[in-house]
């Protein structure tokens, strides 16, 4: 068997052994070699996660572990995986490891920063990972509290206001999730006679019908609110745009996906009466989150203000697939989260190189710089094409797959709602064209960026890495749909089941 | 040989990796070997498949590669399909890249980004051979899309311009907003067919109970549209023309052997479902139709050298169009090769001369050229000779043939045939309106250029060369009903599809089809002798002005689509989000600092106050209970 805890106490002990540190440049090796190790350890865990799977092991959570934590209450250190978390683990691992080398010249607070954010993944890894909500909504807390003081501190611009906007909503989320959780946590009793934080238990228990419409709000919008669902998006762009390079990417890129985990685990299996009764809702709003997403970022001047609202359109495409309720827009979910984490990595990770070099991200002030520093562009364009669904890059699978899911469902509103989702690829080739054009292309508009050097190692070699996930997803999709599939299927299982029970 | 048939995408791959990873450090000559042999492999292997699938007895073939997309019940490979249809393709993609990267090595060799430049030009030929080697629509889609993105890079290649850049820009959304119409049919296939696969799909139209014909149409439409995008078709043709900002090769390979022939491949293959839905085809007539006259009037007055030839192909794509409607899909693809060689030769044609004149492409600074570039000359007539269908050159039999079919099809009501012939006579003379201008009379540029003129090197000529031969022989292949009773490409072509009738005519009717095709052909390259003989570019006014101007096309669509989607998208982010969504979580945080400010105010510090407040509590808890209690 194997020990999934040790996923969180390598990051935990690089996180103190940052602390030891006599210098900045221990702290990076210290934190790179972590974060390498971490990855490793992850790309080890689905070797023998998959070993597992073909030898027949058909349980549903791998490598259990159970610990009890609160007796009185039933709280336990319960944790699993399937093959959705380790997919979301993968990414984690994969961005941390490129967040860290992208943060190489970082100097102010190096110690402290490096801290956050390595604390930060391990609250990441650690919801990813649980299978006891209490566990969950713990780490989840976890996740939060390190994004307020990298923006604080280490963010531009009007960087306090968007922390605290950032942090208050996010809370506000979580106040959400925790309501959900008690009222949910009250209800198990009737069942089995005892309240019980256990997901694996919850989901085979039918809870009335009225609980479960009365819950589900709460777990779908409390989450929501962490992958910028609308209308509660704003904190976004704000809290993207005034964060570190680094955060922008774990913010984006990791934490986004928590709410979107935390959608699809909690409130789509838990409450799948519900889920049924409010696809439509679900449906209405991921779908103007798409549209809405995408004609917003028409409009935005600065790249990261681009990319913030490019990400509420993509990650609009999640929820979406959740809210069509079948196997593969499910799939499809879980696949976009995958795909949108690195790529939104990987274009926070560009445009950070940009803005350390040329200090500023407004479109109208850069310009020509595909001819100075060929390398960054190159990913900013291989970003931007991924993030408009070419197809060679996850972003197109990720798509495809929702859209084919979507599709089933025949209903007029659902397939209206399809085409509007659609329709946005246009509106994104048009966002993304004008933002790469008037970065790269076009006449160098200041002698001064004539001076600027190309990417250091460590920002290709995060680059690099992120690319080649992108690539790796979208010429053989396959692999991770051949990962998530099993698990998606059960999640479909338990919202069919009942949805024929009625 | 089907068996190497993953070489055949497979090399243009690895010669774009190679080149596109080291473009900084290859050498030029040695990038330019690489780009070329790639092409070369690929057209070999080609070659191979053809003579094999031009056997007796071959069946259509699926060479399964991975799976690719698997979820549930949903299960698309990678995989391709060799068919006549593909074979050929194949052949076209291949041999006419091949020539245009020769071309390149000598047309490009100044430039500094030729290795990358080349690099870009294996890619699209990958992403082109990927469409066509498809076996479903899935691998299609992936390969349109890669044109779209690779017409992107070469269109603004030279993106320090930012006029290229935009036009690059242009193409890519164009094409994206077809591509909408293409994946939303797509998803309609897989829902009601539940398949993507070409085989399985005609199976499945072939055999499953009739379905509402409404099903067949809407399918079919929205494949149309994507079409219209891919290979600019009313009303998403402007693209094209402003595709001339990248180097002159790259339109080449654009406007004669790959991207815009995607979307006249893509209805051929799915023949049998147009064959379902007439309605449908009669829209694919009426806009390929009304393309060709369109665009032909604005090639008229046009004074670019590329944007004449842009023009032409817009129309001579309507054509096609116009063949796939009438149901005669065989001729379709016929007109697509024949036109890929003459169209490929005009615009490398046209090239050599932009070469010579040092960058220049207005028309009204050029003449005379003939003297001094003779192989270019004679090429480019041919090349203008075969676009005109005069008898004899390749465009002549195939356009004859959609012509005459066009009457077949509804021989009591021939107006498809009369503007057919309209259009085919505006087509010779803006042809050689160009030809006039530019290869004879005299001289009108500066003294500097006329200096500078001369013909190109062999790398340039020999492709030309190659490609105005093929324009003369490539006909052949397709004779007419009154020569020949064996039409080879037709019989070669009808393992994969299908035409919707004989479109038999009687043989006198065809030769006097004919006879009126030729001579108005005729007519109009002698007045267009007559017209540019005393060449006036005064400026033009009423009709004339707005021909010039492209009818305003682009300045209708940038005032009724584009300006109002800015403002729309302006609206949603400053009133919806900025000051509606923010405004209200803004407002939250606001009204909760104000109430902490007013509830501030009570905390005094004074413990009598403290007090006072507690007995006045306690009173009133006592008095509640009481009146409760009570």
């Amino acid at each position: 068997m194997f020990d999934l805890s040790i996923l969180l106490f390598i990051p935990l002990i690089t996180a103190i052994g940052v602390l030891f540190c006599k210098n900045n440049s221990q702290v990076k090796w210290v934190a790179l070699s972590g974060s390498t190790v971490q990855l490793l350890f992850c790309v080890e865990l689905l070797k023998i996660y998959w070993e597992q799977r073909t030898a027949g092991n058909t349980i549903q959570m791998l490598f259990q572990q159970r610990i009890s934590w609160f007796k009185p209450l039933n709280i336990e250190y319960y944790i699993g995986v399937d093959g959705i978390s380790i997919a979301m683990i993968l990414l984690t691992a994969f961005v941390v490891f490129a967040g860290i080398l992208i943060s190489w010249k970082i100097d102010k607070l190096t110690k402290e920063f490096f801290f956050l954010l390595i604390l930060l993944s391990v609250g990441a890894y650690g919801f990813f990972i649980s299978l006891d909500l209490f566990t969950m909504f713990f780490f989840l807390e976890v996740a939060v509290i390190p994004k307020f003081l990298l923006i604080g501190i280490w963010g531009s611009g009007k960087k306090e206001n968007s922390a605290m906007k950032l942090a208050l909503m996010l809370m506000g989320g979580s106040a959400l999730v925790l309501i959900g959780l008690l009222c949910l946590y009250f209800n198990t009793h009737t069942v089995t006679g005892q309240h019980t934080f256990d997901l694996l238990a919850i989901a085979n228990m039918h809870l009335p019908i009225e609980v479960q419409r009365f819950i589900f709000p709460l777990m779908f919008f409390g989450f929501g609110v962490f992958t910028a669902i609308f209308p509660f998006h704003t904190w976004a762009p704000d809290g993207h745009s005034s964060a570190p390079t680094a955060a922008s990417m774990f913010l984006a890129g990791i934490s986004m996906k928590l709410g979107g985990y935390g959608c699809l685990r909690v409130a789509a299996y838990l409450l799948p009466e519900a889920a049924h009764e409010y696809s439509w809702i679900i449906i209405l709003v991921s779908t103007i989150a798409i549209i809405y997403g995408a004609f917003a970022t028409l409009m935005q001047t600065d790249l990261k203000y681009i990319n913030a609202y490019s990400s509420v359109s993509h990650c609009g495409f999640v929820l979406f697939g959740i809210g069509m309720l079948n196997q593969t827009s499910i799939n499809g979910a879980v696949m976009q989260m995958v795909s949108h984490g690195v790529m939104t990595a990987l274009f926070f990770g560009a445009i950070g190189m940009i803005y350390e070099r040329t200090h500023t991200r407004m479109v109208a002030q850069l310009g020509g710089l595909l001819k100075v520093m060929p390398f960054i562009i190159t990913v900013f364009v291989i970003a931007g094409l991924c993030s408009l669904g070419l197809p060679g890059f996850s972003g197109f699978v990720a798509e495809m797959t929702v859209f084919m899911g979507a599709w089933q469902r025949p209903e007029t509103y659902n397939r209206i709602a399809t085409v509007l989702a659609c329709a946005s690829i246009v509106v994104t080739a048009v966002y993304i064209l004008r933002a790469v054009g008037a970065t790269g292309m076009g006449p160098i508009k200041n002698k001064e960026f004539l001076t600027f050097k190309d990417a250091t190692w460590t920002e290709r070699l995060a680059s690099i890495s992120l690319i080649s996930c992108l690539l790796l997803i979208g010429i053989a999709p396959f692999l991770l749909t051949n990962l998530i599939s099993p698990d998606t299927k059960i999640i479909m299982d338990n919202i069919a089941r009942t949805a024929i029970l009625k | 040989m089907i068996h190497y048939i993953f070489l055949i995408p497979l090399l243009p791959l690895i010669g774009f990796l190679i080149n596109g990873i080291g473009w900084r450090t290859i050498p030029k000559n040695m990038g330019g070997i690489i780009g070329c042999g790639a092409i070369l492999g690929s057209f070999i292997v080609s070659l191979g498949v053809f003579f094999e699938v031009n056997t007796p007895g071959f069946h259509t073939q699926i060479i399964p590669l991975f799976d690719f997309i698997k979820s549930g019940k949903l299960n698309i490979p990678f995989e391709f399909q060799i068919d006549a249809l593909s074979s050929l393709f194949l052949l076209i993609i291949t041999g006419v890249g091949f020539l245009i990267h020769v071309y390149s090595t000598s047309y490009m060799h100044h430039d500094e980004g030729m290795v990358k430049y080349f690099s870009f030009l294996n890619l699209f030929v990958f992403f082109m051979l990927l469409l066509v080697l498809g076996a479903n629509y899935l691998i299609l889609f992936i390969g349109w899309e890669g044109v779209g993105l690779c017409s992107y890079l070469l269109i603004g290649f030279w993106f320090k311009n930012r006029d290229y850049t935009n036009a690059a820009k242009k193409a890519f959304i164009m094409n994206r907003i077809g591509d909408l119409g293409f994946l939303v049919g797509m998803l309609m296939i897989l829902y009601t067919f539940g398949t993507l696969s070409y085989q399985d799909f005609f199976k499945n139209l072939h055999d499953a109970p009739k379905l509402p014909a409404s099903t067949y149409n809407w399918i079919a439409i929205c494949l149309f549209i994507g079409a219209t995008g891919k290979s600019a078709q009313i009303p998403l043709y402007t693209w094209l023309p402003d595709a001339m900002a990248g180097p002159t090769p790259v339109s080449a390979l654009i406007h004669a052997a790959t991207m815009v022939t995607a979307g006249i491949y893509m209805i051929a293959r799915s023949c049998a479902l147009y064959e379902l839905a007439p309605l449908v085809s009669n829209i694919v007539a009426a806009i390929g139709l009304a393309t060709a006259i369109i665009a032909a009037t604005i090639a008229l007055k046009q004074y670019d050298i590329k944007k004449v030839l842009a023009y032409s192909t817009v129309s001579q794509l309507g054509f096609m169009f116009l063949a796939l409607g009438i149901g005669a899909y065989s001729t379709a693809v016929f007109h697509v090769m024949t036109h890929a060689f003459f169209k490929a030769l005009l615009f490398l044609g046209s090239g050599s001369v932009i070469h010579a004149m040092g960058g220049e492409q207005d028309l009204r600074k050029m003449g005379g050229l003939g003297k001094k570039m003779p192989i270019t000359k004679i090429t480019f007539l041919i090349g203008c000779l075969a676009i005109s269908g005069i008898p004899g050159f390749a465009g002549f039999f195939s356009k004859d043939e959609i012509l005459s079919r066009a009457f077949a099809s509804n021989p009591t009501s021939p107006y498809l045939f009369v503007m057919g012939i309209g259009a085919a006579m505006m087509t010779s003379f803006y042809m050689f309106r160009l030809y006039y201008l530019t290869f004879t009379g005299s001289f009108r540029g500066t003294h500097e250029q006329e200096h500078h003129l001369h013909e190109s090197p062999f790398a340039i000529t020999l492709p030309l060369i190659i490609l105005a031969v093929l324009s003369i022989v490539g006909g052949y292949v397709g004779l007419p009903g009154v020569i020949s009773e064996h039409h080879a490409l037709e019989s070669f072509l009808s393992t994969a599809i299908t035409n919707r009738s004989k479109f038999h005519l009687e043989e006198s009717t065809e030769w006097i089809l004919m006879t009126v095709s030729t001579l108005a052909a005729v007519f109009m390259i002698v007045y267009a002798y007559t017209a540019t003989k005393k060449p006036n570019f005064a400026p033009t006014t009423g009709l004339a002005k707005m021909m010039e101007n492209k009818w305003y096309v682009d300045e209708i669509y940038n005032a009724i689509i584009v300006k109002p989607l800015q403002s729309i998208s302006g609206l949603l982010d400053t009133w919806a989000d900025k000051k509606g969504i923010d405004g209200i979580v803004n407002g939250v945080g606001k009204t909760v600092k104000w109430g902490g400010d007013r509830m501030r105010v009570l905390q005094t510090g004074q413990v009598g106050f403290y007090i006072f407040i507690m007995v006045i509590g306690m009173i009133a808890l006592f008095s509640i209970s009481f009146l409760l209690v009570k």
